[in-house]
């Protein structure tokens, strides 16, 4: 059973038409990459995917139950859902372990003293211990990035989807960012990402989605999307960003 | 040198006179404000909802308060509403004070929460927080912070409209400044008096309000 399954999805914003008719399984521990140019519906898929946008027609099923608009537990569904930003969006009135202890303290309701082992736990994990203390806007946006993911996997979430998380990033930091998604695909999280970051794509990426004008134009293997792109606008958008 | 027809040294001599009064035009403020802040809480989320039902009566709240003057505002309670609910002069100011700055604090608190990024609500929907929490854990506190400098300029303008209870015979400090001047036959000096009051009590109000600001900047530091 797919971990995600999308069925004739459709979006409208007002006349624009961004997403066409999608259909998208992703199975249980694989990483699909979404790339495509700016305005070709990408994070608004993936956003659909948490219900942070709904999609006018079509269904979404997480892991094999469907949600959408009306669906009262939708809180319930975006917990198994995490989410990293391309801007952050920490929680600048918290602090690091405020912000990863957020979710666990108010939505899992986890005791607060175990919530803070859970959350030491994580920031270890993303190689930022020593920041527990400290306001994100005292952090390199490296390591915001960083802290937004374990703030996402506090959750322990199904799937982890990822919005462009290394577009907001100066060069040098991209890197810290990218090795803790690499491991986390390696340990076996389900992933959505968008990211035209060829290297992630071909070392973890299970598959490549190219979408165009809302529609899926192209998918399949990262080395065969990205040496052997069968359509011509595959081509011609991976002969501008490569 | 000139014969000036005022003597000065009334005003110290005086000064203390007006203590009660000051305590009264700091009641009004005080509970006014309070009044005025939950007021300005409910309207303000009430006005945010998608729903008419719900933000219509914000908006004609806030439409019809700011549109009269309080000056009005006060009379209507006191003297008009007489015959459906006697209400000392007291409450009246303080309600009629609370009222008027409800509408002004709704719509500070309104444009504070817009102005929180959107991205703020939803990641913390994406964690699986309800729109209440996210609304109270998030977006609130971060909101209340950006309030603080325009509700500190509110305070000082509700502390001095305070003055206006003077015509539903609250004997704070403006009504005992033209009654002591009467009185004496002193009026500018007790006007000065009043105006010192005043200038020490919004002083002081205006360094509480730069304190709280910069408490509130901790998570504000950059490197």
């Amino acid at each position: 059973m797919p971990m995600i399954k999308i069925r004739g999805l459709n979006k409208w914003f007002g006349k624009l038409h961004v997403l066409k008719d999608i259909d998208m399984d992703v199975s249980p521990k694989e990483v699909v990459v979404v790339i495509g140019a700016s305005g070709s519906g990408k994070s608004t898929l993936l956003r659909c995917v948490n219900f942070l946008e709904f999609a006018q027609s079509g269904q979404i099923y997480i892991d094999g139950l469907e949600a959408n608009v009306k669906s009262k537990n939708l809180h319930q569904v975006r917990a198994d859902v995490g989410m990293v930003f391309q801007h952050f969006n920490l929680f600048p009135h918290r602090t690091v372990m405020g912000n990863v202890a957020e979710g666990l303290t108010q939505v899992k309701k986890v005791p607060y003293k175990e919530a803070l082992e859970q959350g030491a736990d994580l920031l270890k994990k993303v190689g930022l211990s020593d920041k527990a203390d400290v306001y994100p806007a005292m952090l390199s946006g490296g390591q915001k990035q960083r802290v937004a993911i374990a703030r996402a996997l506090a959750m322990k979430p199904k799937i982890m989807l990822f919005d462009e998380p290394t577009s907001a990033l100066d060069p040098e930091l991209v890197g810290e960012v990218l090795q803790v998604m690499k491991n986390l695909a390696l340990e076996g999280m389900t992933m959505m990402v968008v990211s035209h970051e060829m290297g992630f794509a071909r070392e973890v990426g299970d598959r490549v989605v190219y979408m165009d004008e809302g529609r899926i134009v192209e998918e399949g293997h990262p080395d065969q999307i990205y040496q052997n792109p069968s359509h011509e606008r595959t081509k011609a958008f991976l002969g501008q960003i490569l | 040198m000139i014969d000036l027809p005022w003597d000065f040294t009334a005003i110290p001599r005086f000064f203390p006179g007006f203590y009660a009064a000051a305590l009264l035009t700091l009641q009004i403020t005080f509970f006014g404000i309070l009044v005025g802040l939950i007021l300005g809480l409910v309207t303000g989320l009430m006005r945010l909802s998608k729903n008419p039902l719900i933000n219509t009566p914000a908006k004609a709240y806030i439409w019809a308060i700011r549109g009269t003057p309080l000056l009005l505002q006060l009379m209507i309670i006191y003297y008009g509403l007489i015959d459906l609910v006697n209400i000392e002069r007291m409450p009246a100011a303080i309600i009629g004070l609370g009222v008027h700055n409800g509408a002004y604090i709704a719509e500070i608190f309104r444009g504070a929460i817009q102005s929180v990024d959107r991205g703020q609500r939803e990641a913390a929907l994406s964690l699986g927080m309800t729109h209440v929490q996210a609304m109270r854990r998030i977006i609130l506190p971060q909101a209340f912070k950006r309030s603080v400098p325009p509700l500190g300029n509110q305070f000082i303008i509700a502390l001095k409209d305070s003055s206006l209870a003077s015509a539903i015979a609250v004997r704070e400090l403006l009504l005992r400044a033209r009654q002591m001047g009467s009185s004496t036959l002193m009026m500018l000096e007790m006007l000065m008096i009043v105006g010192i009051y005043y200038l020490i009590m919004t002083s002081v109000l205006n360094l509480l309000m730069g304190r709280i600001e910069k408490r509130l900047q901790v998570s504000d530091y950059q490197d």
